[in-house]
């Protein structure tokens, strides 16, 4: 994807400075509502469609998840979870991608100016042609998420379709989904249908029914509606509290600008020797002595 | 060697290819290295023909680096070995950076100071490279997990500092020790040179000719 003129940026990779920012933007996210999801992979379908990608044919090893990961291609892939849950067999799936963190650690982890933004209404979007390749961005990543092309060598990962959303539309797995388990909107109107779907569930039973928006990461806007909100990684793997890194931060943190003060202090130091003592210099009567220890060896 | 001129050989042409080879492949790699370290610095990768040819080149660089390294630690590790004198040297290190050597025990064929840059270099390149092969996603990214390289990249960053630092001691040295770099460009230095800088190894020097 490339920077979209019709979306401001909150934030930009490897950039100190403001990028433009001047026009408001309501903050938007995409609901997923795991409990209305039937596994048909109609999102996955849309998603390849829509962005023009082809997933290579793979090998069936037993179980619904297809691909087996997410891929370069496969921004998103359902993961299937058969488990027992308090003496009750359930059939878990969950639609994986990018969360579109608000505190986004592949944007802090980049190296590149400009190949991953944040736009103001919450988006995070990899733009592919500032991207050096370097993989940093999966380090980054509390989810484990983008993916580095064997092809281009660039990363890739679900841009939550701003394409189609600087233009008005909702994400084309929403478009898609025939049980509406994946809703688009402002995020305060996702979390106010969240907060139906939530008591709509307890009532059936679901006591720890309950929407994910992990704070660690300073919420998210791909949220999911769980039936079981206070054991998330039964759902393949969600994390429970999602952070960046305490290495990533402490890397990508202040420790950066400490060390570049630290180098430049290093050259001045020198510097300043010279300017205070001068050039060490061999004096004439180091040569003198010198030769006459060369001339006795024996001394 | 001795020579009538009072001339000292310090390092052969072979030692010098050396040196110098890896001098330039370190430039190299400070600069590609250090344009990725912080966006201020990013206008380095123009020097290499823009990001991703700097992240392509780079740990090519580092290999590079690393077998020439690898040449001069075994050409010098034998005269770097830590002495109780070179203690005493370090304890008064103070004297020597105020220019009186005198006060400090006389150096053989390299001070504590330069064994110290030395055996940091070398500790430091090992954690670099080690650190740099876990990082290299584009040829062995399937052998480290994701914790892994968050730990890698770390190290790799924070070693690669110190080095810079350790590199910077190390050239200053030799502008401020006049008559330092001709050792490692010609190959010599003055018998006062040695005199006054190393003078137990000009005494060495000079017993082997007798
Ligand atoms: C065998 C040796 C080395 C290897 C394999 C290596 C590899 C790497 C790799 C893979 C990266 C990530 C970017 C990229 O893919 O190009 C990197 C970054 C870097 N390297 Fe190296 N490197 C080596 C030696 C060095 C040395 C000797 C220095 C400096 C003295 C250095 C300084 C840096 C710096 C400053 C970064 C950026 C770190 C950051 O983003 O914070 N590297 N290196
Ligand atoms: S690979 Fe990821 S971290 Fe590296 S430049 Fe591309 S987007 Fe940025
Ligand atoms: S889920 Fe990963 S890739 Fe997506 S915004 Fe968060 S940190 Fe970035």
């Amino acid at each position: 994807m490339s920077s979209l003129q019709s979306l401001d940026i909150r934030r930009r990779s490897a950039t100190v400075t403001q990028s433009p920012s001047q026009r408001e933007a309501t903050e938007i996210a995409k609901l997923i509502d795991v409990s209305r999801c039937i596994g048909c992979k109609a999102c996955q379908a849309a998603c390849l469609e829509w962005n023009d990608l082809r997933e290579e044919v793979g090998v069936n090893v037993g179980v619904y998840d297809n691909p087996h990961d997410l891929t370069e291609n496969t921004w998103t892939l359902m993961r299937f979870t058969e488990i027992d849950v308090d003496g009750r067999f359930e059939w878990l799936i969950r639609k994986d991608g990018c969360m579109h963190c608000a505190d986004p650690g592949c944007l802090k982890a980049c190296p590149a100016p400009g190949a991953i933004v944040q736009y103001k209404n919450g988006i995070v979007d990899f733009i592919s042609e500032n991207c050096i390749g370097c993989g940093y961005c999966v380090k980054g990543c509390p989810f484990n998420i983008p993916r580095i092309s064997k092809k281009d060598a660039k990363a890739y990962k679900c841009s939550l379709c701003s394409d189609r959303v600087a233009v008005g539309q909702a994400p084309a797995c929403a478009k898609v989904c025939p049980t509406q388990a994946i809703s688009f909107g402002t995020k305060k109107d996702m979390a106010a249908w969240a907060d139906k779907r939530i008591a709509d569930l307890k009532e059936r039973g679901y006591k720890s029914a309950g929407l994910y928006d992990p704070p660690g990461v300073g919420g998210t806007h791909v949220m999911y509606v769980l039936k079981h909100a206070d054991r998330p990684q039964i759902y393949a793997g969600l994390p429970k509290d999602p952070k960046i890194s305490p290495l990533v931060e402490f890397w990508k943190g202040v420790t950066k600008p400490l060390a570049l003060a630290g180098v430049g202090l290093a050259a001045l130091i020198g510097f300043f020797h010279y300017v205070t003592h001068g050039p060490n210099e061999v004096q004439a009567e180091d040569e003198e002595a010198a030769a006459k220890a060369r001339r006795t060896p024996a001394e | 060697m001795a020579d009538k001129n009072n001339i000292l050989d310090r390092y052969t042409a072979g030692a010098r290819l050396n040196h110098w080879i890896n001098a330039i492949l370190m430039i190299c790699l400070v600069l590609s290295g250090m344009a990725l370290f912080h966006p201020s610095l990013f206008f380095l990768t123009d020097l290499f023909g823009g990001g991703t040819m700097a992240r392509i080149v780079h740990p090519w660089i580092g290999v590079l680096a690393m077998l020439s390294f690898l040449g001069l630690f075994i050409r010098f590790w034998r005269f770097n070995l830590w002495t109780r004198d070179d203690s005493a040297w370090m304890r008064n290190v103070k004297h020597v950076v105020s220019g009186d050597e005198a006060k400090v025990p006389e150096a053989g064929k390299y001070n504590a100071g330069q064994k110290l840059v030395f055996w940091l270099m070398s500790i430091l390149t090992i954690l670099l490279l080690t650190s740099g092969l876990a990082m290299w996603d584009s040829q062995f990214g399937e052998y480290t997990t994701i914790d892994q390289k968050r730990l890698a990249v770390v190290v790799h960053a924070g070693a690669a500092v110190a080095l810079l630092i350790v590199v910077i001691t190390h050239i200053y040295a030799a502008i401020w020790i006049r008559g330092t770099i001709r050792g490692m460009t010609r190959g010599s230095v003055t018998g006062g040179w040695a005199w006054r800088h190393h003078r137990k190894w000009l005494r060495e020097e000079v017993g082997k000719t007798k």
